[in-house]
């Protein structure tokens, strides 16, 4: 039997990003319950720390015909209407009470005339929506929960990286989760976690892909954690590839610059100086984009009678509208096209003090990485794989998955943003659901009897984590990373083909044998490579899901473009695409109906188009 | 582009000595992206932290030639690559491996600090009301990415090692971002002077030149706070006041 120690609570929470910090803070409060919080990372450093432009919430402090059906309305439309409609509508409800409570714990927004918190303008979002503090809006968001979590009495496991879950019944066979399995970064000891019941609130994807705005974290965890005890993947093939990433120099490709920059009055232009974003109006949009620049200015300078600039479309359309500048050779010198927010000194005295008032972190972000002065100079910027709106498929009030005692909140979990996320609406998402996760584990979790992991299990667990030591001398682990990188940016990215994604399954099968045979020298202690190999059958199982539903799904929609069917089809629209784990190991798919949203939602969406 | 060679601290305790690596320099590079192309190529044990790569999480920080900066926004072209680029963990914590360190002193150190205490909302929907400029002041505190730094320059830790007695200049900022929050009621000051130790700070200023996120750590947030101590408890004319005035 390996060495570990074992560590009891009632709830144990993974992941301490928004997602992770809300829903702990939730269970602790609930009372009378012992609450663990687990992650990679230091506190206060997941991927929530990065989010600059703001959080999504009707509170109409701005504009006051804004309320949450039409927050509703935008979430769907932008989702495309295959989004989980009972969530859709929880968040647009409860996403200004849950910007309110953070204003209550400290978080200090930027504020209205008036003295309330300020909202801005943001892609798909029909009035000005998102609470926020200059660019660095994540920075506040996590700050203030972790301040506020510190004093929660809640048990806080830094660099430690779950790698297993532990469950009643065969591993994989969806029986009730009994507590996690993981090690400690610093030593590579082995602890296991016993709880009724566990939070995944992991994040992301990104690091399966090459150019991505996320950071070593986003590995996929939560979802192979929980695909692999025998839970259902919903929506994998709706990735999001945010279309302003940095471009030059080669080693800050793919780093955030924040939409708050077009929120600001941002044009994109080609590199015959057209703003090409007019030239390709999609029709779900049509009545909603300004006529010429000069209103899409009169837009992001708060005339409420003005339409927004094509720049705020949604993230999708955006994206590929660079793609296609840049494939036909219009594009910039580095491969991207031009963000510029600098010329907006023809139309504001103070413009340079206004654009490093607004937007400090990128300013800083150029200056200091690109040398580019953006008061001045345009910007260079292209697409970045950046969020991944499919994940865990979960019971859309309690956040509960396919398996009992497994719960998922954050960018882990599927359902909310549909087949495209609007920007601004995951810090909400966060909270919303993050809370709904917290209490329902800590309902969950009193009404468990003691449940006791099975032993074997965690041999087994501990077994698969050392066995790359096993193999010193096998093929470098950064080197399979890199392979897969590649192949998923080349053959499952932002536009998709039946043959390339063909070519994809066959190339992942060859890295799933090459990952099985990594190996890394040295001991447990702090050891990246060994991590890496670790990490390497997650972003696996997450890229083999993305590619498989990316195949079944013969349309486009949202995040997911395909050039061999690049229109959206009836016979796609109401369906999710879901994967599981079969018997046999492999992975099995099928299509799982939408049910039909309540009539009064209906009635909500008609009267918003 | 040339190559360039990088003298990296490795090992852990006693064994922790100099390494030198080796690798090739393109255009743009920063300290943190070769650090990770020799993790890549020759030494995947190497540890460090970073998440971000931006100069927004604070995960990254080092000693690169003997100066506490973050590595993801120190670029190769501001150093001189002709000698050997050092890059060590920062000296005021306990090393672990490589360029890792155990900051979860400071951890401890933010928890003994008195939480936010909002006053009554001032509207009735349960919601507060405050004026951009009172924000302002604060938000400059609230930009610290806890990257610690400025712990690690202050001569009060790194060479005099009063971690038991000094919260630090990061919890300075900290305290101050409370103190002048303009919701708060709770008050502070006690322990700024008794557990914090504000009084060993004797505003040399280092703090607030290693901080990546220019944040004016001694003269916004340590002066005002020292100001406020000692209007506290050695002005005469407070003390008479309190006598009759219940601290706040
Ligand atoms: C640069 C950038 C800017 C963004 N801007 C915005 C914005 O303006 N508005 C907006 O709404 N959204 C924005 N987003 C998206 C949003 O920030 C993320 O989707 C969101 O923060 C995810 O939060 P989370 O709580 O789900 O996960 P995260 O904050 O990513 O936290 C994940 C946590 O899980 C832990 N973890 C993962 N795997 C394991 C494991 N195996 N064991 C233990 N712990 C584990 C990690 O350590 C971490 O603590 C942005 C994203 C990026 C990258
Ligand atoms: S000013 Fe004070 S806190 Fe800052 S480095 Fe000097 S002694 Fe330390
Ligand atoms: S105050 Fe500045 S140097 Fe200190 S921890 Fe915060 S960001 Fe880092
Ligand atoms: S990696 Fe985040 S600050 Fe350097």
């Amino acid at each position: 039997m390996p060495d570990y120690q074992t560590h009891e609570h009632d709830v144990i929470v993974i992941g301490a990003g928004g997602a992770g910090l809300r829903a702990a803070i939730e269970a602790a409060a609930s009372g009378g319950l012992s609450v663990g919080l687990v992650c990679k990372s230091l506190l206060g450093k997941a991927h929530t720390v990065m989010a600059e432009g703001g959080m999504a919430a009707a509170m109409a402090n701005v504009d006051d015909r804004d309320n949450w059906k039409v927050h509703f309305a935008d979430t769907m439309r932008g989702g495309q209407y295959v989004n989980n409609w009972v969530m859709a509508e929880l968040h647009a409800k409860e996403a200004p009470d849950r910007v309110r409570e953070l204003e209550a714990w400290g978080a200090l927004f930027d504020r209205t005339g008036d003295g309330r918190i300020l909202q801005r303008n943001f892609g798909g979002h029909k009035y000005p929506r998102l609470a926020h503090v200059g660019d660095r809006t994540g920075l506040e968001m996590i700050r203030t929960l972790q301040d506020h979590g510190i004093h929660q009495g809640i048990q806080v496991y830094m660099e430690h990286t779950v790698t297993a879950l532990l469950q009643e019944g065969p591993p994989g066979g969806g029986g009730r989760i009994v507590g996690a399995f993981g090690y400690d970064r610093e030593r590579g000891r082995f602890r296991v976690f016993k709880a009724g019941a566990v939070v995944l609130a992991t994040g992301g994807i990104g690091r399966a892909y090459k150019i991505t705005s996320n950071s070593w974290e986003y590995t996929g965890d939560g979802h192979a954690l929980a695909y692999n005890a025998g839970a259902d993947l919903m929506d994998m093939e709706f990735v999001q590839f945010h279309p302003t990433g940095m471009v030059w120099p080669p080693s800050v490709r793919g780093i955030l610059v924040t939409e708050g920059v077009r929120g600001e009055g941002g044009r994109l232009v080609n590199k015959d100086g057209r703003r090409f974003m007019f030239d390709d109006i999609p029709d779900l949009y049509k009545n909603q984009v300004a006529a010429d620049t000069e209103e899409g200015w009169r837009y992001v300078t708060g005339d409420k009678n003005a339409n927004r600039p094509p720049e705020l479309l949604t993230r999708d359309h955006v994206a590929r509208c660079i793609n296609r500048e840049v494939k036909a050779g219009r594009g910039s010198p580095h491969g991207g096209v031009f963000l510029d927010i600098a010329w907006i000194r023809e139309k504001i005295p103070n413009a340079p003090e206004h654009i490093k008032k607004k937007l400090p972190s990128m300013y800083h972000q150029f200056k200091e990485l690109a040398g580019v002065d953006i008061t001045t100079e345009a910007m260079e910027v292209g697409p970045t794989t950046h969020y991944i709106m499919g994940g865990v498929r979960v019971d859309g009030v309690t956040q509960m998955s396919t398996v009992p005692g497994l719960f998922a909140a954050g960018e882990v979990a599927a359902g909310l943003h549909g087949a495209n996320r609007l920007g601004g609406n995951s810090l909400s998402d966060l909270l919303v659901f993050g809370k709904r996760a917290g209490e329902h584990a800590a309902r969950w979790a009193r009404a468990q009897s003691a449940a006791s992991a099975d032993d074997a299990q965690v041999e087994a667990a501990a077994r698969e984590a050392l066995a790359p030591f096993d193999r010193a001398g096998g093929e470098n682990p950064y080197q399979v990373q890199h392979a897969l990188q590649d192949l998923m940016q080349d053959k499952v990215g932002i536009v998709r083909n039946e043959h390339e994604m063909a070519a994809a399954l066959d190339g992942l099968a060859a890295l799933n044998r090459r990952a099985a045979a990594v190996g890394i020298d040295g001991n447990r202690e702090y050891n990246p490579g060994w991590h890496t190999c670790l990490d390497l059958p997650n972003l696996l199982c997450v890229s083999e899901a993305i590619t498989r539903c990316a195949l079944d799904r013969r349309e486009s929609r949202g995040g997911h473009f395909r050039e061999d069917c690049p229109d959206k089809s009836k016979d796609f629209a109401g369906h999710n695409t879901v994967v599981q784990r079969g018997r046999d190991g492999s992975m099995h798919l099928r299509r799982e109906p939408i049910a039909p949203p309540r009539e009064d939602l209906k009635r909500v969406i008609e009267e918003n188009k | 582009m040339p190559d360039a060679t990088f003298r990296i601290t490795t090992g852990r305790g006693e064994s922790a000595a100099f390494k030198d690596y080796t690798t090739h320099i393109t255009e743009g590079m920063v300290v943190l992206d070769a650090v990770h192309q020799i993790q890549a190529e020759s030494a995947p044990t190497l540890a460090c932290r970073w998440n971000c790569k931006a100069g927004k999480c604070g995960s990254c920080s080092a000693e690169i030639n003997g100066k506490p900066r973050l590595m993801c926004m120190t670029r190769l072209d501001t150093l001189d690559l002709s000698v050997p680029v050092t890059v060590e963990p920062m000296r005021a914590f306990p090393h672990i491996k490589d360029l890792v360190t155990d900051v979860s002193w400071n951890f401890e150190v933010k928890k003994r600090i008195r939480k936010f205490k909002p006053r009554a909302p001032d509207a009735p929907d349960g919601t507060w009301r405050m004026r951009q400029e009172d924000v302002d002041r604060v938000q400059e505190f609230r930009k610290c990415i806890e990257c610690f730094l400025c712990q690690d320059v202050c001569h009060v830790l790194r060479d005099h090692h009063k971690h038991a007695e000094f919260a630090g200049p990061r919890h300075f900022v900290y305290t101050a971002a409370l103190e002048m929050h303009p919701l708060d009621t709770e008050n502070r000051l006690e322990h700024l002077k008794d557990s914090a130790g504000l009084g060993y700070c004797n505003i040399t200023k280092c703090c607030t030149k290693v901080c990546p996120e220019h944040i004016t750590i001694t003269d916004n947030a340590i002066i005002p706070l020292k100001e406020r101590v000692v209007d506290e408890f050695y002005d005469p004319l407070t003390r008479l006041f309190r006598i009759f005035r219940p601290s706040k």
